[in-house]
This record gives C-alpha cells, sequence and structure tokens, in this order.
C-alpha cells in the first residue's frame, strides 16, 4: 500500500504487521466519569462510577467480564486496585502504564485478548486521581534518584520547545504564533461549553487566552489542559456477541502504538517542530484502516491536545494539515465543530480535562457517542469513522497511541 | 626555576551595585559595585570555572595535582577539590588537597604546589582559589564581600612567572572568624586588625622577602596584595614603600574582596599586563601572611588567550534589585514551591556516572563517527550507537569544551527555580551532537533559536546535605 496522502514519503517505513484488528472487535458498552476536580470521589468511586455505566450501557453485568486491564500513572497498583473496588471475583486483571497514553493501552491489550480468541468479553478502564496531591499541577511524579541530571522542567516547559522551533521554523512572530495556537484553545472551550462532563464548561474570548499569565513561554495558561479526576471504561467484545446485544455496536479500525527511541533531545536529527512518532503510529493505523487519504476520510478526531502547540503540529503529524500550513486549517475553522474535520469535539484534554491514566479512553468514548449518533448538542452530523491520539512522554520522545474507530462496514 | 606555567579566573556575571544594597536599607550613597554569584555558583563551581580559563591549550591530563583554596567550601567532609579535578578532566592517579579555613589559603596552596614541584612529586599542579563569603544583611562587611575565583598552574617546564623567593608568616591574629556552624564572618574591631594586624604583619612579610632577596620596592614593576577595601589597601601600599604606579589595582571597586582569591586575581590582573623581566610582589593576609617574590619570562607572550580578570570584567550584567541577591544567597525564607519533592540525589547513581557526567563526557561511535550525549536516561554511558546502532564500540568525546547553538527553549515559569523562569534548552554542539540543558546568567529576552552558548559547571540541586553538580549552557559574550 502506497504511504497515505499528505504524509512524509521518507517515513513509510513502518513495519509491517502481519495481522490487522480492523473490524475484528467491537465496543458494546463505554462509560466516563465527570472529569474535573472531584473533591467528592475517590479513586474507587471514579472506576465504580465509569464501570457501572459501561455495564448498563451494554446491558451487561461485573458477572459477564472475562478478563480485565486497568490503566493508571499513579493512582493505584496492581489487578487489584480494579477487582477490589468492583468486587469482580477471581478473573485475571493485569494493570498497566504508558504514561498519559495508558489507557489506550489499556484497551489495546483488551482488544488484542478478544481477536486472539481468548476471551468473549473483556473490560478496559482507565482512572487517575490527581487531586489529592496538594499541587495544581502533576503531583507526586518524582523523577527516579539516577534521574539527576535532566533539566528542572515541567510538561509546559518541555511542550514549550515545540513551539518556540514551530514558530521559527516557519517565520511566524510572537504573535501570529501565539493567536494560531490560541486559536486552538478557543474552539476547544467553545466545544467543552457543550459538555455537561467536562472539567471546563464554558467558552472564553480568544483576548482572554491570548492574554494570560505565561506558564512557559510562550505557552499561557490557556494553552496548557487542566488537571483533572476521572475514569473512563469500555466493554469490548467479538463481533458477533456485539451485535447479540446491541444493534450500534462500534468497529474497531485500527490500533498501534509506537515506541520510540527517545533521542530527539540527543540526535540532531529531530527538528522539534513535529513529533515522528504520531507520524509512524498514524502510517501504520491508516495502513490497518485502509485509509488513503486521511483529511478526506476521517470524520472527525480526538487527539492529545495536553497543549495547544501539540495538537497544531499533531495535526500535520496526522496528515490532516500540509506541513508548514496547520495555521491556515486552524484559523479558518477547518477543525472546528461546524468544519470539515472537527477535532476535540468533546473540548479535548484542554477542557474535558486530563485524568492521566483515564485520557485514552475518554476520547474513544467521545468517538464511539459520535458514531452512534447520541453526542447531544454537539453531535457531528453522519460521522463515519473516528481517530483518537493519545501521546505518552514528551517531545524529545513519547508513546504515541493511534487507534480508528467505526461504524460497522466502513 | 619553578614557577607559573599558567593563569586563568572567573568573575560571576551578576554585578550588584552598593547603592542598591544602601537603598534597600535606606541609606544613601555606595560606590562601585561587587560581583555576586548566581544561584547555582559556589566555590567549587567557580574554582571550575577558573580551571577552565586557566587550562586554555593545556591538556588537563597533564596536570599533576589539584590544589584548591576557600573558606566557603561547599562540603566539610568530601573532598571539594576531587570534585573540581574531576569536573575538570585531571587524571584520577593525582594527588587532590583542600586549602581551607584562612584567607591566605591561596598562596598556603600555591607555596605548597611550588614545593610539590620543586620535591619533584608533581611536574604540573594547579592550584584554585575561590570564596562566596557572606556577610549579615544590612552590616558592613555585606558592602566589601565579592565572589570570585583565580587558578594557576605552577611547573618546571616554560614557566612564565618564576618564583624567586617566598616569606611567611603564620600568627593567630584573629580579626575575622567564624565558627563552624557560623553563616557570616564575625569581625572584631575593624581598627584592632586593620592596625595591629593586617597593616603590620603583611608589611613585616613583604619587607622580610624583599630583604632575603636584595631587591627593594624600586625593583618591582607591580605590587599585587589583598586589602579589606580601597583606602585600607593603598595605605599598605604606602606603608611597604610603593609609589601609587606600583600597585595593582585591587578590584575591590569592581569584584569586592573575594578573600582567599582575592591575592590571586589580583595577581592574575598584574600578570595580563605584564612584560619579560617585570618584578611582581604577592602578599597575602589571613591569620599571618605569604610573601612571594615573582619574575616574569618570555613565556607570558605564549598565555595571553585567556579571559583572565580583563575580559570577565566586561562580560556583566548589573543586578537589578537586592532581593534578588538576598534569594540567590538563601538569607530570605522562601515560600515552597508548589511543586512535586524531589527524590534524593543517589550517591550510588553518582558513582557510577562521575567520570562521564562531571567532565561531560559523552562518546563517539567508533563505526560510524556520530558523536553522542547520553543524558535523558538512567546513564550518561550509551550503549548502543543512536545512529548506527553497533553495541558499545565507543570512544570517548568530551563536549565540556566544545560551543553550541540553541536549537530550541522555553522559559519555564512552573519549574523550580532561585532564578524563575527556569530557561531549558536543547543545544546543538559544533562537530555534532545534541543535549538538553538549562541555561544560565542569561536575560529571557536574549534567547533565540540559533544563539551560541558555552558550557558551565553549576551546582544543580541542593537537597538534604548534597550539592549536586552538573553542566548548563550560558550565552557566548565574547
Amino acid at each position: 500500500m502506497q504511504t497515505p496522502k499528505g504524509l512524509d514519503s521518507k517515513l513509510k517505513e513502518v513495519n509491517e504487521m502481519p495481522g490487522s484488528i480492523k473490524d475484528r472487535v467491537a465496543i458494546v458498552g463505554m462509560g466516563c466519569t465527570k472529569f474535573g476536580e472531584r473533591w467528592d470521589a475517590s479513586t474507587d468511586d471514579l472506576l465504580v462510577e465509569s464501570a457501572y455505566e459501561a455495564f448498563e450501557d451494554a446491558g451487561l453485568g461485573p458477572e459477564d467480564i472475562q478478563a480485565a486491564w486497568v490503566g493508571t500513572t499513579s493512582s493505584g497498583a496492581t489487578g487489584m486496585m480494579l477487582s477490589g473496588p468492583l468486587r469482580l471475583q477471581y478473573i485475571p486483571i493485569t494493570r498497566v502504564e504508558n504514561a498519559c497514553a495508558t489507557a489506550s493501552e489499556a484497551f489495546r491489550n483488551g482488544c488484542y485478548a478478544v481477536a486472539a480468541g481468548i476471551y468473549d468479553i473483556v473490560l478496559a478502564i482507565g482512572v487517575e486521581k490527581l487531586k489529592d496531591t496538594g499541587l495544581s499541577g502533576l503531583g507526586g511524579a518524582q523523577p527516579a534518584p539516577s534521574h539527576v541530571l535532566s533539566p528542572e522542567s515541567t510538561a509546559p516547559g518541555n511542550f514549550a520547545l515545540l513551539a518556540t522551533t514551530y514558530f521559527a521554523k516557519y517565520g511566524l512572530s510572537y504573535e501570529e504564533g501565539k493567536h494560531m495556537i490560541g486559536r486552538v484553545s478557543w474552539k476547544s472551550h467553545k466545544n467543552g461549553e457543550l459538555n455537561p462532563k467536562a472539567h471546563f464548561q464554558r467558552e472564553v474570548p480568544l483576548e482572554t487566552i491570548l492574554n494570560a499569565p505565561m506558564i512557559a513561554w510562550p505557552l499561557g495558561l490557556y494553552d496548557c489542559c487542566g488537571v483533572s479526576d476521572g475514569s473512563a471504561a469500555a466493554i469490548i467484545t467479538t463481533p458477533e456477541i456485539a451485535k447479540s446485544l446491541r444493534k450500534d455496536p462500534i468497529f474497531v479500525k485500527a490500533l498501534q502504538i509506537c515506541a520510540p527511541p527517545a533521542d530527539g533531545n540527543e540526535n540532531t536529527k529531530y527538528t522539534y517542530d513535529r513529533i515522528d512518532t504520531t507520524e509512524k503510529a498514524a502510517i501504520a493505523a491508516y495502513k490497518e484502516a485502509g485509509i488513503t487519504n486521511p483529511r478526506e476520510e476521517i470524520s472527525m478526531a480526538e487527539v492529545h491536545d495536553c497543549f495547544s502547540i501539540t495538537e497544531a503540529v499533531t495535526m500535520e503529524d496526522l496528515g490532516f494539515s500540509p506541513r508548514g500550513k496547520v495555521r491556515d486549517d486552524i484559523e479558518n475553522g477547518f477543525f472546528d465543530l461546524d468544519g470539515k474535520l472537527p477535532v476535540q469535539p468533546d473540548g479535548g484534554l484542554k477542557c474535558f480535562g486530563h485524568p492521566i491514566g483515564a485520557s485514552g479512553i475518554r476520547m474513544i468514548y467521545e468517538m464511539y457517542k459520535q458514531l452512534q449518533g447520541k453526542a447531544g448538542p454537539r453531535q457531528i452530523k453522519d460521522p463515519k469513522l473516528g481517530l483518537t491520539h493519545n501521546l505518552g512522554g514528551r517531545p524529545a520522545g513519547c508513546m504515541i497511541f493511534c487507534g480508528i474507530f467505526g461504524l460497522e462496514g466502513i | 626555576m619553578a614557577g607559573i606555567t599558567s593563569y586563568g579566573a572567573y568573575i560571576p556575571y551578576y554585578r550588584l551595585p552598593r547603592n542598591i544594597i544602601n537603598k534597600a536599607w535606606s541609606r544613601t550613597g555606595g560606590s562601585g559595585e561587587k560581583a555576586v554569584a548566581n544561584y547555582d555558583e559556589d566555590a567549587i563551581s567557580m574554582s571550575v570555572a577558573a580551571g577552565l580559563d586557566c587550562l586554555r591549550g593545556i591538556d588537563p591530563k597533564t596536570v599533576d595535582a589539584l590544589f584548591l583554596a576557600t573558606t566557603t567550601a561547599p562540603y566539610k567532609e568530601r573532598q571539594n577539590s576531587t570534585i573540581v579535578a574531576t569536573a575538570l578532566d585531571i587524571r584520577r592517579d593525582t594527588r587532590s588537597a583542600d586549602f581551607t579555613n584562612c584567607l591566605r589559603a591561596g598562596t598556603n596552596a600555591l607555596l605548597s604546589a611550588l614545593d610539590s614541584i620543586n620535591a619533584g612529586s608533581a611536574k604540573s599542579v594547579m592550584v584554585t582559589a575561590a570564596d562566596t563569603r557572606l556577610g549579615g544583611a544590612a552590616g558592613e562587611n555585606e558592602q566589601h564581600f565579592g565572589d570570585g575565583a583565580a587558578a594557576l598552574i605552577l611547573g618546571k617546564d616554560k614557566v612564565a612567572i618564576e618564583v624567586e623567593a617566598s616569606y611567611t608568616i603564620s600568627d593567630d591574629m584573629a580579626d575575622n572568624w567564624r565558627a563552624s556552624d557560623d553563616t557570616f564572618v564575625r569581625t572584631w574591631e575593624e581598627r584592632f586588625g586593620l592596625d595591629e594586624g593586617y597593616r603590620k604583619i603583611t608589611a613585616e612579610a613583604a619587607a622580610e622577602v624583599m630583604k632575603k632577596c636584595k631587591l627593594t620596592p624600586k625593583d618591582f614593576a607591580k605590587a599585587c596584595f589583598y586589602g579589606p577595601y580601597t583606602r585600607r589597601h593603598a595605605e599598605l601600599g604606602r606603608v611597604m614603600g610603593f609609589q601609587p604606579a606600583q600597585i595593582q589595582e585591587p578590584l575591590l571597586d569592581t569584584v569586592g574582596n573575594t578573600g582567599t582569591a582575592l591575592p590571586l586575581m589580583i595577581l592574575v590582573a598584574a600578570l595580563e599586563e605584564a612584560k619579560a623581566g617585570d618584578r611582581i610582589l604577592l602578599v597575602s593576609w589571613g591569620n599571618g601572611s605569604d610573601a612571594i617574590v615573582l619574575r616574569v619570562t618570555e613565556e607570558i607572550e605564549k598565555i595571553r588567550d585567556r579571559r583572565g580578570i580583563k575580559r570577565h570584567l566586561q562580560i556583566q550584567r548589573k543586578l537589578e534589585n537586592y532581593e534578588k541577591y538576598l534569594r540567590w544567597r538563601g538569607l530570605v525564607p522562601l515560600e515552597a514551591a508548589a511543586r512535586p519533592g524531589k527524590a534524593p540525589t543517589s550517591m550510588s547513581s553518582l558513582w557510577r556516572e562521575h567520570r562521564s557526567a562531571l567532565p561531560l563526557y559523552g562518546v563517539k561511535c567508533q563505526k560510524c563517527g556520530t558523536p553522542q550525549l547520553f543524558l535523558d536516561g538512567s546513564s550518561t554511558r550509551p550503549r548502543i550507537c543512536l545512529e548506527c546502532h553497533t553495541r558499545d564500540e565507543f570512544e570517548p568525546y568530551r563536549f565540556a569544551d566544545k560551543k553550541g547553538t540553541v536549537a530550541t527553549f522555553s522559559h519555564d515559569f512552573l519549574a523550580l527555580s532561585q532564578d524563575p523562569p527556569n530557561t531549558i534548552t536543547v543545544v546543538d554542539f559544533e562537530g555534532g551532537g545534541r543535549g538538553a540543558f538549562e541555561m544560565a546568567d542569561r536575560d529571557p529576552e536574549e534567547c533565540k533559536v540559533g544563539m551560541g552558548v558555552e558550557m558551565t559547571f553549576r551546582r544543580i540541586f541542593f537537597d538534604k546535605g548534597v550539592h549536586n553538580y552538573f553542566w548548563k549552557c550560558k550565552p557566548l559574550r565574547d
């Protein structure tokens, strides 16, 4: 198969997979808690809340779950963090972790187990409880004692490096670049206003976004996503069982995860105006799903907008916008809810919030609801294929998950 | 004849005008300024900086010993000089020693180095002297004390400044002192120390060494001697019998009293102007006095390429507020940062890395020739080449002496820093290789993609009694 349109030909050498997940598994039920500062809820409460919404959605109960994968980065450990609160009885449960791509990884493992024919019905669930640390940013994440030489920097600082280089490479003045990324956050806030489960449900004027306090130059407060509590869950099964349970199961078309050599801060070939790993994962996903022109064929996407600049470069890395041209698409509203390729219809990490270990499944939750036509006031008209992109790490090295979801037969 | 074969110096980038200190305490006046170490600088880091200046054009592997002099050693137990020697890439089979607890420690170390050379136990000995002494806020000493460092190499070959004679007096004259748990220097009534000690005893040492060599003040091109402040320094020059033109300007109005380092910094300033044949008198003060007669040779012309004192005086920026100084010196209790605590520095990890991290070694792949640093993982020693993926076929490749350009940067307002925002950079080195480093001594406004930088050894953090040192980048300014 040729390289999908809009993507660098030099990156076409993606490892061929002998098999494909396309249409081999389906989602029959999903749940997602309200994200935000959940002072009312513990990790256990969040897990129960999202799991039981998924059970009810699928018309199944906890006794139907044959195996489970639970993702968290710092809110628990072992499979018992799930079996305990849900009182699951002696089933196999694996705890997985892949930084901010943790939930997508839980989901992917569950899909493969079903596709392998080992289990019929499995649960994938992600959770994070970040608001019990007493800190407004990410707490608890201590570097290992041996990491004594890295510069003292935060997530905003690490992703701001992308903006500095992107602006310099394409000759954008601070004002032009800032406006471009500000427009990304403005759009997500507009979408978040329509989402009762979002952490931030308020439209914010672009002026406010552009003039907000600096967090890590050139990223201001509104260029950074929320730090939230939350959980999201999915029940995965075979196409046959799925169709017996409901008329509108959602099919998995592609599941890719990509681990780079993490050498962006050592290898001068990394240009810091993109995330190459996204391109690798996207190409593999498009091949798996049979997509040749993502800009035209993908109906909508939930991407990892931990920072506004991350979303901007991701649009190019996914082949949605030509290299160096994302500014035109952003400023022209191409990714707005009423644009040609709506991105972050649920508000994204920016407004739905970012409980680290839950976000990947939250993205799938939005695709699932949109494809079923159940997204309420933010419903996109007649979507066929939705893409989720989940990033764990920082530009110099990050895990990238790329998944594609659709209705049967698409 | 044994003597000095190379010299170097370091003056921190920031200068605090004395009238800004006075303004903070509702006083008027204040002349000149003092050099202020950044929050990430101390006697160890400044010794490395002066050492790097001194080692220009010299292979550090030829140095046989490092003697460090300071009264403000970061460690009471753990050899400070070994940290400096390792960062400077001096061999492991060398001698190192800390000369401490006395303002005369700089010349103590110099004379001991000379003894090692003359005894034949070492061919080349580096001496560094650095101090960051503190006076209590709003006091006299706060006005006068400045931060700085000097470095010399002593040897027998290619001697640029011969040591002709020395004379030492050791006296328990306690004009200034610090007990082991004192933060600030304590001072007896000022006139006691200056009239009964400084003026008499240094003059006596100077007179004795001149007598020993059958020389008089008129035989000297320059006299380089310690001074607590300008007026008293000039007075001692007269007492010793020198004309004003013979007295080397003592840096007190530009750098301040740098303690242990001061006599050697004044000497370096004199050497920058010296001609072959010049005779120089060097006199220190501190619980006695060392007086040393030096004579400059033709070799001096071969070691001119130094930042030394003159160029470091030009590389500077005014510290615009006194509060920043208080913060950098840890003199005000600060609100705890709302950031997760750091894991303790692992001594076993530091040990594994110390021969690569402290001198900033990366590797060069012997198969494909790619220079590479490896700083992002749990080790600074790569095993697999990032380019050709060959395993363990590397030669050591040092990055500390390479210049670089900034590939990207950010000013991180959220990160822990005593000088926020924390400027983080990715640096591409000339000749290849890349690394992520904090940027020191920068004005956020001047940072640009593509700007030139050099490497500087700094204390990257201090926690639970551990001073953790590594390299940062800083803007190229000359």
